[in-house]
């Protein structure tokens, strides 16, 4: 049956040099009155059924990325090249485990010091981990740092421009600690106003860049401000936008994470995607994640290991710098083949697509009769349409006469922002698509 | 033959996949906000392909040979699954689609959840949680926020068994509560005395593993329940040896408040070198609100039996948050309902059942040549003590350096904590005999070799791509990064 191997001859040979007479033998201390259950579940399915089945459940979505998709919000429609498809599927890295016995782990190590390594190339930053799950539980771990490296404050500021989600996550991961977070109870991004809100109480603040509307933010004042007072500067940023903008690290970056979907991952309906971290040299060792460093074998060849394992929930336990232990590897193997493949040309014009297709929709849509972009700060992929109507009506629309895959509707998030869609245009937008979108648009105010 | 970095190959100028022009008219691009320098390789697709193949080989892994590493649950990982994953239906969905186009991907999700309800015996489960130590924080969260939702402030503690897996007590750190550790008893259990003596109005409940990290069932796990209920506290089951347990018991019948499952482990997703996995948390009745959200209900019933529910995304009511952006880890949700689909509830029961007697036939290979600390029927793995009273120099070190020669992973070292030198083997449901005989074999000639030609344990590895690598040079000197710092971080 399915992938057991085990044939009745096999079993009884085993049940004797055990010394029991059946396979009901093997459970003498589970409780009789709760062993061996009655299962209300269906019966075993053949491989080809079990396809079947499930290519009937995959037929009933529409795949947004085969369609003009203008939508963004944390999760992109990216072109991922197939050499990283293809070797994610190669079964020395999917189905090794983690490399805790380097030896044999020598691939996925030394893929995972080139992904640190890319990262840091990438933020400007000095140290990268082997990756956390998302960008959200990314920055939920850059406060915990934030919150042990200084330690006795119990505040956390927050930019509105950060996305809503990943603040959430922060608030779930945080709860049990008695902190006060704030600077996202108004949507105003307004540096000033941030800036008014740091103390000699505040561990971290933390803005995104570009921005969860898309502006690109200037936080140098913000930078000097917080570092005048011992506070860490959290930067949240995008792998692509990265591609062309000046690094973190370079403005001043304590810690920059995010969310490497864009990085050749599928959308795949929210995850697995990937969390980066990367910091300061001097935060190694209250980082959280799997570190991979160089060093040297018996013979002095040289090789990788994990490396600051004190650090971790395994050697630390209920001091380690965080629980993570499983983390999202495969993910940044994809990554590392992306950001190989892509190299330093291809990442840098895939930057530039974006930018490019996003000013024309952006510029485009603007001329619509009833809609507006007036972006205020210079902007990349995404950008901030006011709408006539609300973006749900819209998005109705457009889809089931045009079949496209409308932005994303602020109002849910930010209650003064109601009918403004955030629109995202990627490399895979054709300026077919984009025109056929602003075209459709057009039809929403006849 | 060292395999040089990615950064080394390659030259300057050289272009990799290639991208077309814009077809859009340009917009300028203002010069302040560009970067100088974009530190990334330049090579040709060639030699991408050539520098991963190469890596790839350097590694053990499931299709080369077994990995038999305790409480990890190296079991095969389905082909189809993969192809599974891959359908466009399913990759290239955007987590915030209007719900009316991905019905199909909310029915996964749905699916997911009742089956793993059903095999764990409780009322509500959560896909969200990303891996089993995220899981474990969120029924941490949720056993906290129980107690304070009913006005009970006085509990901040967490009872956790001195064998437990080391993300217990740091899941149970993050969540701002004490960690209280109970020992375990002679015969490899936790100590009922002591765990009676601890149970006060002051305590949030219990974290256990069962069967714990000895590969044994707790011979009172019944009492074990009823002490910390008695008490008023909830009990956490780490689900991490599910694969014991599917068709043979239901933690929920037993009496766990709350269970994490790792989709990667029981339910056969791909360990990838380090993850993605994925840690879904099921719950009993009264802990349903708290569950992390969003989970997946049905919020309209279809109008006949023919006519399909409207499946929706919903928050519970007292949930303690969302724990990661989106859903959680939906490739891995898919890859685990082909798998589910494949067994059946049978074919479960007969994956646990197979599970438990190839770990107790490897037990019984090795026993007299391994000391074997708790000598009773175990379940899916059992821990060896890697030590000879004859041949002092020798540790477990050295045979699961020395097991690589014969071609195999060694099993998990020095876990559980409370034995020493300990070596924790899961052989897993998807190994044949010969494999297991192919495994035992060797231990016991390693064991000899122990013996006779101690050098060759010390020295080992001998034929694995690189040897024994210096740990404490690595964190001395620590070298986590191949490229320059630039001017800007220093200082």
């Amino acid at each position: 049956m399915s992938y057991l191997p085990h044939t009745s001859h096999d079993i009884e040979q085993m049940l004797d040099a055990i010394g029991v007479k059946g396979v009901e033998d093997l459970f003498p201390d589970v409780p009789a009155s709760a062993r061996f259950p009655n299962l209300e579940l269906p019966p075993g399915l053949s491989q080809m059924e079990v396809a079947w089945k499930m290519e009937e459940l995959a037929e009933a979505n529409l795949p947004g990325a085969k369609t003009a998709m203008f939508l963004g919000a944390g999760a992109y429609n990216h072109y991922s090249p197939p050499v990283v498809n293809h070797t994610i599927l190669r079964g020395e890295f999917l189905t090794a485990y983690t490399p805790y016995q380097p030896e044999v782990s020598q691939g996925t190590l030394q893929a995972m010091f080139e992904y640190q390594s890319m990262i840091c190339a990438l933020t400007g930053m000095e140290v990268a981990n082997a990756s956390h799950y998302d960008g959200a539980t990314s920055l939920a771990e850059a406060a915990i740092l934030a919150l042990n490296t200084r330690s006795g404050r119990t505040k956390l500021v927050m930019s509105p421009g950060v996305n809503p989600m990943y603040r959430d996550v922060v608030r779930t991961y945080t709860q049990g600690m008695g902190l006060t977070i704030t600077g996202d109870e108004s949507s105003s991004v307004d540096v000033s106003r941030l800036i008014d809100l740091l103390d000699e109480n505040t561990a971290m603040v933390t803005v995104q860049y570009p921005n969860f509307f898309g502006e690109i933010e200037d936080f140098s004042e913000l930078v000097s401000a917080a570092h005048a007072l011992k506070i860490l500067v959290c930067v949240v940023t995008d792998p692509i936008a990265l591609g062309l903008l000046k690094p973190p690290g370079q403005l001043g970056a304590d810690i920059v994470t995010g969310e490497g979907q864009g990085l050749g991952i599928p959308m795949s309906f929210g995850g697995p995607y990937l969390g980066f971290f990367a910091t300061r040299e001097q935060f190694v060792r209250k980082m959280a994640g799997r570190l991979v460093g160089e060093t040297r074998d018996v013979n002095g060849q040289p090789g990788f290991v994990l490396t600051l394992a004190t650090r971790e929930q395994h050697i630390r336990r209920e001091r380690a710098t965080s629980n993570i232990c499983t983390n999202q590897g495969l993910m940044a193997l994809a990554a590392t083949v992306y950001m190989s493949a892509m190299g330093k040309h291809g990442l840098r014009k895939v930057a530039e697509l974006c930018w490019h297709k996003a000013h024309y929709a952006a510029a485009e849509i603007d001329k619509v009769n009833g809609f507006t972009v007036s972006m205020h700060l210079p902007f990349f992929k995404e950008f901030v349409v006011q709408c006539p109507i609300p973006v749900e009506e819209i998005n109705a629309f457009l889809l089931d006469e045009h079949g496209i895959v409308g932005g994303y509707d602020l109002g849910q998030d930010y209650s003064d922002r109601e009918n403004q869609m955030l629109v995202a245009v990627t490399e895979t937008n054709s300026q077919d698509e984009i025109d056929a979108f602003v075209e459709a648009l057009t039809e929403v105010t006849e | 033959m060292k395999e040089p970095l990615i950064y080394e190959l390659g030259s300057p100028g050289r272009n990799g996949v290639g991208m077309p022009d814009p077809d859009v008219p340009l917009t300028r691009i203002p010069t302040d906000l560009v970067r100088e320098e974009l530190d990334l390789p330049e090579v040709d697709e060639l030699t991408v392909v050539r520098h991963f193949q190469r890596l790839s080989q350097l590694n053990h892994n499931i299709e080369k040979d077994f990995y038999p590493l305790g409480s990890c649950t190296m079991k095969y990982n389905p082909k189809l699954n993969e192809d599974m994953a891959r359908l466009p239906g399913f990759a290239h969905i955007h987590p915030l689609q209007d719900p009316d186009t991905i019905q199909g991907a909310l029915e996964v999700m749905f699916d997911v959840q009742e089956w793993l309800a059903e095999l764990g015996g409780f009322a509500g489960v959560s896909l969200q949680p990303a891996a089993g130590a995220h899981g474990e924080f969120a029924g941490i969260l949720m056993m906290r926020k129980y107690h304070l939702d009913r006005g009970d402030t006085k509990r901040t503690k967490m009872l956790i068994p001195d064998s437990a897996h080391g993300t217990n007590p740091a899941s149970t750190s993050m969540s701002g509560l004490a960690v209280i550790e109970i020992p375990s008893d002679e015969r490899g259990n936790v100590d009922l005395n002591m765990l009676k003596e601890h149970c006060d109005d002051t305590v949030v409940g219990l974290m256990i593993t069962n069967p714990n990290t000895l590969g044994l069932f707790e011979e009172h796990m019944l009492e074990v329940v009823e002490a910390v209920h008695a008490c008023g506290g909830l009990v956490y089951g780490d689900g991490a040896n599910f694969n014991a347990l599917m068709g043979v018991v239901r933690p929920g019948d037993l009496g766990f408040d709350v269970m994490h499952y790792n989709l990667h482990k029981t339910f056969s997703t791909p360990h990838g070198g380090g993850g993605p996995g994925s840690g879904p948390v099921g719950v009993s009745e009264r802990l349903v609100p708290f569950l992390p959200g969003p989970i997946v209900a049905i919020i309209e019933e279809g109008e006949d039996d023919d006519d399909l529910p409207t499946y929706g995304l919903i928050m519970p009511e007292k949930s303690i948050g969302r724990m990661k952006a989106f859903h959680g880890q939906f490739g891995m949700h898919v890859r685990a309902l082909s798998y589910m689909l494949a067994y059946g509830g049978e074919g479960l029961r007969k994956v646990s059942e197979m599970a438990v007697l190839n770990a107790n036939y490897v037990r019984v290979r090795l026993r007299d040549v391994y000391h074997v600390p708790f000598d009773r029927i175990n379940m899916h793995e059992f821990v060896a003590e890697g030590r000879f009273s004859d041949a002092p120099d020798i540790h477990a070190l050295d045979i699961a350096k020395r097991l690589m020669d014969y071609g195999f992973h060694p099993p998990t070292n020095y876990f559980p904590l409370i034995v020493h030198e300990a070596l924790m083997i899961e052989p897993t449901e998807t190994e044949s005999k010969e494999t297991l005989d192919a495994f035992a074999d060797a231990m016991i000639q390693i064991a000899q070799e122990a013996r006779e030609q101690p050098d060759l344990l010390h020295g080992a590895p001998h034929v694995t791509p690189i040897g024994r690598l210096d740990e404490v040079l690595a964190a001395k000197q620590l070298v986590l990064c191949c490229r320059p710092i630039p001017e800007w971080a220093e200082g």
